[in-house]
């Protein structure tokens, strides 16, 4: 039953307190008018884990949490499946409040739409690896042929191959947390829970089972909820980021939003050490006021404008907004010279323009700006330019990262603001 | 005229109690022959197994599980002679017969348990029930016990088994419990999250992982069982027990020794076994 909007799961005001019962509804005013979790551990001696977390994952999202630890990562992500009940709000996954539902219906969640990745592993320990990594396929009765292939199949994608009859406890901490990967996988779920998942693995492995779930995600019909305190991560993998602070969310943003710009000094600080190259897109590094001329306008104005704003290079455009061309001073100069004096995509020294999406990531920005004379065109929804990006820019935007990660400098502003200026150093050969 | 109270305020709580029992046993006569009948014929059987294996086969047998159990020679010549020695006193058949006796009582006792175990640890109702039963239980003389199994079963060996059960299984139960409610959270909730059912997470879950603190109980019931010996065969157990008592009857302290010895020599050997038994799993599981 798809939502019509994708919306897979969703939490409305979902609060978590421990405790006390005889006081959760005077505790859950005190929520509602705002009083801070200190204060209400003090004066009520109840512990508030969750806090009107509300936020929406859609199908085949990628949902991260952050959070520092005690944040209520861990309670708000076992919520999500009634490990932990809510003690107010609602969940809805696929278009039904579990909140609601009867332990017959919840086992049935469980079995056929979610599964969990703990961050304390949660193995069974007297059973063998492979015994664990089938164990969801066993409650819900599935034959042993199917059991055995899909098993052997999760272990082997965790790189576990060959430990399948070990128990437990012959196994590393970071072997035991991708027999915790394994079991989910080999479960099959729609949605996948994961508490801390990779915390436990040593940098390479980590770096493997990240790609492997980043994989995952695109090719599989994978909706992923993850908590983790690793930024790197978050901004890796995660298409929306929520932080939270003391049981409560104060952030929900893409990777590029939240470092770019953060809610609060917390969020902030929780982003500095983010390195911008990784997840800055075209957009957020390209001028947003290239010079653009109609298809036949008069050279001598051209010139006039790129005189005026210091900008050497000029993007031609039809009658609709779309770009046709791009030129630099020199032909703009010559065409002013010449017979007709105007710019159209004939006069010479005027060529084709690169082009590229504003979600174009860096990676793939660097081809395209070094392979050609001219600035990039950064293309709107209807192929008008949105902006422009020259070699400066995007070594600029590097340099950043370099300073950032080396010297601990500020972070580059939001929005690229220093980069119009960077523009103006492309020196015009006059 | 205090010095004798006045008869006429006298309570006959025996004969209400006779009574009752009297009529007991006339309702649910069958059933207390059935409880009989099973219990004789598990015993006989037992009896003649274990009467009728070659001692050979039975010293062989012990010095096997001792080394699988231990895996340390020493102790494994050591459990083995504790067996020679009861042979060489000359007490080996009554050392069977009283064995049979106590794997009878510690399997009834299982049986029994292991289920109440369970209950009493899925749910708190039921624990403070069973909890002050068995704290009652464990404060009550020994002797008692007899007089309940008397009463149904009247003299013989299958009273005294149910005697031993009636003293033994307290531990069982309460270690039971124990294991089933300490079992790590984690495990639990990881079951729980793959949808097991509470049938399932105690199958799967539970059993296992509070096995090694079962198994502990079992061993307790064993030893309790084998204190029980000299007791239950004053109604008529027959074994090592019956030489303790006929040796106080007649005076005898040698005698008494001598099967005493006998009986501290079975305990020995069947704690180190299981016991190490125990040990391992609990190590490969943790
Ligand atoms: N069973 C409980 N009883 C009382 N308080 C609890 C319980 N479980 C969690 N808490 C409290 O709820 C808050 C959130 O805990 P939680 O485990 O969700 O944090 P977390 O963000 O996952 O931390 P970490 O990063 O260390 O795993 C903490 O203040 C914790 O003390
Ligand atoms: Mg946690």
């Amino acid at each position: 039953m798809a939502d019509e909007n994708g919306i897979l799961l969703e939490c409305r005001k979902v609060s978590k307190l421990f405790g006390d019962e005889g006081k959760t509804q005077q505790v859950l005013q005190m929520i509602r008018d705002g009083v801070g979790k200190d204060e209400i551990q003090s004066q009520l001696g109840a512990v508030v884990g969750v806090r009107e977390a509300s936020f929406d994952v859609k199908r085949g999202e990628f949902f991260v949490i952050m959070g520092l630890s005690g944040s209520g990562k861990s309670t708000l992500i076992r919520t999500l499946i009634r490990l932990i009940d809510p003690t107010d709000g609602e969940i809805i996954v696929d278009g039904e409040d579990i909140t609601k539902l009867s332990e017959e219906g919840m086992r049935n969640v469980r079995r056929n739409k979610t599964a969990m990745v703990f961050q304390h592993y949660g193995l069974l320990p007297h059973k063998t690896v492979f015994e664990n990594a089938e164990y969801g396929l066993r409650t819900r009765g599935i034959s042993q042929t199917e059991r055995r292939e899909k098993a052997q199949s999760a272990i082997e994608r965790v790189g576990l191959k060959g430990w399948e009859n070990y128990r437990p406890s012959a196994l590393s901490g970071g072997m035991q947390q991708r027999v915790g990967l394994a079991r989910a996988l080999a479960h099959d779920p729609v949605i996948l829970l994961m508490d801390e998942p990779f915390s436990g693995l040593d940098p390479l492995i980590r770096r493997q089972m990240q790609q492997e779930f980043g994989r995952l995600q695109e090719q599989e019909d994978l909706t992923t909820i993850l908590v983790t305190h690793d930024l790197d991560e978050a901004l890796m993998l995660g298409d929306r980021i929520a932080i939270m602070r003391d049981g409560e969310i104060i952030q929900i943003a893409t990777p590029d939003e939240l470092v770019t710009n953060p809610a609060d000094d917390y969020v902030a600080s929780f982003v500095e050490g983010a390195s911008p190259a990784r997840f800055l897109v075209a957009r957020s590094i390209m001028s947003e006021d290239p010079i653009t001329v109609r298809d036949g306008d008069s050279a001598e104005s051209a010139m006039n404008l790129m005189r005026e704003r210091k900008i050497w290079s000029v993007f031609i455009v039809d009658g609709s907004g779309k770009v046709q061309g791009v030129t630099s001073w020199d032909a703009v100069q010559r065409a002013a010279q010449s017979g007709s004096g105007t710019l159209t995509t004939s006069t010479s020294g005027v060529r084709k323009p690169t082009t590229c999406d504003p979600g174009m990531s860096i990676d793939e920005l660097f081809p395209l700006v070094l392979n050609t004379r001219h600035p990039v065109a950064v293309l709107g929804e209807r192929d008008e330019v949105e902006g422009m990006i020259t070699k400066n820019m995007l070594l600029e935007a590097l340099a950043h990262d370099i300073d950032y990660d080396e010297d601990e400098v500020e972070a580059p502003s939001a929005n690229g603001a220093g980069t119009t200026e960077q523009a103006n150093t492309e020196v015009p050969s006059v | 005229m205090f010095n004798e109270f006045p008869e006429t305020i006298e309570i006959d709580l025996r004969t209400r109690v006779n009574d009752a029992i009297d009529w007991l046993l006339s309702t649910f006569g069958g059933v207390f022959d059935f409880i009989a009948a099973v219990i004789r014929t598990v015993l006989l059987n037992l009896e003649d197994v274990l009467t009728w294996l070659p001692w050979p086969v039975v010293l062989l047998f012990i010095a096997v599980m001792a080394w699988f159990a231990t895996r340390n020679v020493m102790n494994t010549v050591v459990l083995t002679a504790l067996m020679v020695m009861i042979g060489m006193f000359g007490y080996y058949e009554l050392a069977m017969i009283t064995l049979a006796i106590i794997i009878a009582a510690v399997f009834i006792s299982f049986i029994i348990g292991l289920p109440i175990g369970i209950l009493a640890a899925q749910s708190d109702k039921a624990d403070s029930v069973i909890r002050p039963l068995l704290d009652g239980a464990q404060t009550m003389p020994a002797f008692v016990y007899l007089i309940p199994a008397l009463m149904f079963f009247g003299l013989g060996r299958v009273p005294a088994v149910i005697a031993t059960v009636t003293y033994a299984v307290p531990p069982l139960i309460r270690l039971t419990n124990l294991g089933i409610r300490t079992v790590t959270q984690s495990a639990i909730e990881a079951a729980t999250a793959y949808g097991a059912t509470p049938r399932q997470i105690l199958r799967d879950v539970q059993l296992p992982l509070a096995l090694p603190t079962i198994m502990a109980g079992v061993n307790q019931t064993t030893m309790m069982a084998l204190a029980m010996v000299v007791i239950a065969s004053m109604i008529g157990a027959e074994g090592l027990g019956q030489e303790v008592l006929l040796a106080i009857n007649r005076i005898d302290p040698g005698r008494g020794f001598e099967a005493g010895l006998c009986i501290v020599a079975l305990a020995v050997i069947i704690d180190r076994i299981t016991q190490g038994f125990a040990d391992q799993y609990k190590e490969s599981i943790s």
